[in-house]
């Protein structure tokens, strides 16, 4: 592939993943609705969420918040940019964690002890997922010989059927990173009256927006990396349709599956999440996968 | 209408607060987020934090023991902001007018704009309410 042509994809894709993101976020609403007997809002609901956000007068806490929410979109913005770009896969993970370090030390700036708890929730969830996300790594660099995310590209055989293990540990920490139940830990979407709204507590009108808007990048930035499974392997609608149900199946747990306490999740992320990953850089080094 | 007031009236978010009613209105609050009502069909959501909250539900008197919660609350949701006071105690003081621990109705310590009277108030009547205060949003900045 030309350079042109990737970074024509690359300034596509920053302006599409909002616009993906929104509405995937607007579906989920949707869906949770009907699966509660409702009728919910609109599709195009988390749109109008943002530019009413946009539009409302600023209240800052404190500035460190604000530098932190700039950073925080910045960053994942700059993970989405690698991916386009083909470039390092453990380069653009950790570029990502960085981001999601900014939105916890963002809540951990200010005084407020809600605004506290969620940050310190945040760094747990942190915690629970990250050395599966870097570990997933290890066993996709095993079977395509390198890093690059342009390697995915040219293995020319799809990673999912021997790395299935591995996609399963990602699962979990997509459902982490989206803060569905079993894991709403940080952000407390369902329980108000728990953290009231957690990590963001104290970020309101504009700053939510921007928040929100680096939130859709990242849920779109960890399916692209879930669609990454079966880019090599041809028929490029395939890795969408894998995607898409990955996030599909983490919506129907998110509605089955009650909340549960944040020292459950690091044990079951840790527990199951680094055992299929340990498994599969097993199995593949042993020529088993 | 521009794109901002459209999202404006499009997703008002709530945030409930009891200054000391009964409960009656309150379970009419919540009622209304129930399948039955769903307001969440019109992007109203029930958020529990003032900072993310464009409309302030009041239920009960204004007294001397929450008021300066109740002003607080109301100075910490960024503007453009509203008002709504849902039943006949937070309207004027109702049955508790005059008591020595109550200050009457809301709006003797924060701007109303629509008042929902009622002992309790319906659901319908709420969801109308918030309506009304939607119109209120297009004159906003004008």
């Amino acid at each position: 592939m030309s350079t042109g042509w990737l970074i024509g994809s690359t300034i596509s894709a920053v302006i599409v993943a909002p616009f993906l993101g929104g509405l995937l976020v607007g579906v989920d609403r949707k869906f949770t609705a009907h699966m509660q007997g409702r009728i919910g809002p609109p599709i195009i609901q988390p749109f109008y969420d943002i530019i009413k956000l946009f539009g409302k007068k600023s209240m800052v806490a404190g500035n460190a918040q604000l530098v932190f929410a700039y950073i925080y979109l910045a960053l994942i913005i700059a993970a989405v940019v690698l991916f386009g770009l083909q470039q390092d896969l453990l380069m653009l993970l950790f570029i990502l964690s960085f981001g999601t370090l900014c939105l916890a030390l963002g809540a951990l700036s200010v005084k407020s002890p809600y605004s506290q708890l969620g940050g310190n929730r945040q760094l747990l969830q942190f915690l629970a997922y990250e050395p599966i996300l870097l570990l997933a790594v290890i066993p996709i660099a095993l079977k395509t010989g390198s890093f690059p995310v342009a390697g995915i590209y040219k293995y020319g055989q799809a990673l999912l059927p021997n790395l299935w293990l591995t996609f399963i540990a990602l699962l979990i920490v997509l459902a982490i990173v989206m803060r569905k139940s079993p894991f709403d830990i940080s952000g407390s979407v369902h329980a108000h009256q728990e953290i009231v709204s957690g990590v963001v507590t104290e970020y309101s009108g504009p700053y939510l927006a921007i928040i929100e808007l680096g939130h859709w990048y990242e849920v779109i930035l960890l399916l692209a990396v879930l669609a990454l499974f079966w880019v090599g392997g041809g028929l490029w609608w395939i890795s969408i349709i894998i995607a898409l149900a990955s996030w599909f199946i983490l919506l129907i747990v998110d509605n089955i599956s009650a909340r549960l306490t944040w020292s459950w999740m690091v044990k079951f992320a840790w527990g199951i999440g680094i055992s299929l990953v340990a498994l599969n850089i097993l199995f593949v080094k042993l020529g088993w996968m | 209408m521009g794109i901002l007031t459209t999202a404006r009236i499009k997703s008002p978010w709530l945030l409930h607060f009891d200054c000391g009613s009964c409960n009656g209105c309150d379970i009419e609050i919540l009622a209304s987020l129930t399948p039955l009502y769903d307001v969440e069909r019109f992007g109203i959501v029930n958020m529990g934090n003032p900072k993310h909250a464009d409309v302030l539900l009041v239920t009960g008197p204004a007294n001397y023991r929450n008021h300066r919660v109740l002003r607080n609350l109301y100075e910490q949701m960024p503007d453009p902001k509203l008002v709504i006071v849902v039943g006949t105690c937070g309207c004027t003081g109702g049955v508790f007018h005059n008591c020595p621990n109550i200050l009457g109705g809301v709006d003797k310590v924060i701007p109303v704009d629509i008042y929902v009277p009622g002992c309790a108030v319906r659901p319908e009547a709420i969801i109308d309410a918030l309506v009304l205060a939607l119109g209120k949003l297009k004159e906003y900045g004008k």
